[in-house]
């Protein structure tokens, strides 16, 4: 347990936390790509989500998008597109793969939000004579919430534990003690830098998961039934 | 695509190098899953537990686990066992959450009926609960597989061989398409392998065919 001691007297130690690669720099720059990019992916896929839900129309085609985009390893993509878009753009191609890692587990979140919920509800709405904007607006939008902040939940999961990679290709984040680490042998460093995209991931979850019980309208919050469908993530869902 | 065919012998060695690590790894996160899976589904203490630790590993970024594990095991980091080793802690990580899932989403009233008519405990959990949480089981599996093969790529930063070679080696020598031919095998590998558990599910559980949709609605009703 010596090495654990050593990373935490390396994350502790004032130097880390001064200068240009001081730890909480790298820390917001590591936030930064990740909430910059699931930002992105929310404005393409949720629209697109919510779409299919409401529709009931594209399903299969939204599910062979994801099942395609998760099968992408994003290491290689990140690569390939810093080569596409020459050096000048890493920010640019960083964001895109992020982005495309984020969309499967948005849209499958959109659309399962809207399609579990009872046709009864909905049809009820159609008969008293909501338009179809107001449905979705003031019926689908509410009640598909809380397995939609699950959707965003575990996209942002999944990109705040893969930023670390943006440190390959020099674009900071925490990931950056984790590669410099590995070239230095430093495996105080590697660890320390673990420690903290973990942390961050935990923060992260921890917010969006108080956000998601947060997100079951208030009519529903007695029903237990709800609540343990809601605090499920549409990740292991959307492939099938 | 020229790059590609030049170089077949290669990219054929290291996908069946790539296949044969992450199949170990998706075979044994599978068998370490089942039993903390139900273990979780059973006792509603260990539930909240095992969920959480499953949850937390999930947030462990993958190079930085492939370079500890072996300090804390004892191998060398740049053995293949290492990397089977992280992607089984990750597939793991996916499919407990899927067991417990499918285990609660088997009727207790089915259940019940199967003690009733007397199967004890063992014989039931094979022959009704498993194949009854099967569907959603599998959705697990199919989730895990994918991500464990593409996953496996970063292995290469730490010497495991595998198609992640394709990437590195393509970025210091700047050809795309070394990168995009690796990208392409990689996906192939995961969508012909997604392609045999929906075959193989098609096989073992023939009473799953009616469309997810139909199924999701009825067990909101109820």
């Amino acid at each position: 347990m010596n090495l654990v001691a050593d990373a935490f007297a390396w994350l502790t130690s004032s130097e880390q936390w001064t200068g240009d690669g001081a730890l909480h720099l790298l820390m917001l720059q590591h936030l930064g790509w990740t909430i910059l990019s699931v930002f992105v992916a929310s404005v393409i896929a949720l629209p697109a989500g919510w779409a299919i839900g409401h529709t009931g129309r594209g399903r299969e085609i939204a599910v062979a998008i994801s099942g395609a985009a998760r099968a992408v390893p994003s290491f290689g993509l990140l690569i390939l597109l810093v080569l596409l878009f020459g050096v000048l753009h890493k920010p640019e191609a960083a964001v895109v793969t992020f982005v495309i890692l984020a969309i499967p587990a948005l849209l499958a979140g959109a659309y399962s939000g809207i399609e579990a919920i009872d046709r009864a509800t909905i049809d009820a709405a159609r008969a008293v004579g909501m338009s179809e904007w107001q449905i979705f607006l003031r019926v689908e939008l509410p009640l598909g919430l809380p397995l939609l902040v699950g959707g965003v939940r575990s996209a942002a999961l999944q990109v705040v534990a893969t930023v670390t990679i943006a440190a390959y290709v020099n674009l900071g984040g925490l990931g950056l003690p984790i590669i410099t680490g590995l070239a230095l042998r430093r495996y105080d460093m590697i660890l320390g830098g673990a420690i903290l995209v973990a942390l961050l991931a935990l923060a992260v979850d921890a917010i969006l998961g108080l956000a998601q019980r947060r997100a079951l309208p208030r009519g529903l919050r007695s029903e237990s039934p709800t609540t343990t469908r809601g605090d499920r993530t549409p990740a292991a869902a959307s492939t099938s | 695509m020229g790059w590609a065919l030049d170089n077949l012998p290669l990219i054929g060695s290291l996908a069946l190098d790539h296949l044969r690590q992450s199949l170990i790894a998706i075979v044994c996160g599978f068998v370490v899953s089942l039993p903390l899976g139900w273990v979780a589904w059973r006792y509603t203490r260990a539930r909240a537990i095992l969920l959480t630790i499953t949850g937390l590993l999930y947030t462990i970024p993958s190079l930085a686990l492939l370079l500890i594990l072996p300090i804390l095991a004892g191998f060398p980091a740049t053995s293949e066992v290492n990397l089977i080793i992280a992607l089984t802690i990750y597939a793991v990580a996916i499919m407990v959450r899927a067991v417990t899932d499918g285990l609660d989403s088997v009727d207790p009233a089915v259940r019940q009926s199967a003690t009733a008519v007397g199967y004890n405990d063992t014989h039931r959990f094979w022959a009704v609960d498993l194949p009854l949480a099967g569907p959603v089981i599998l959705a697990g599996l199919r989730v895990a597989a994918v991500s464990t093969i593409s996953l496996a790529t970063v292995g290469i930063l730490v010497g495991v061989s595998n198609l992640g070679y394709l990437f590195t080696n393509g970025l210091q020598r700047r050809i795309i398409a070394e990168v995009l031919a690796g990208l392409i095998v990689v996906a192939l590998i995961a969508l012909i392998i997604d392609a045999l558990l929906v075959v193989a599910k098609r096989a073992m559980l023939p009473w799953d065919h009616e469309p997810r949709r139909g199924r999701g609605r009825k067990a909101v009703a109820v």
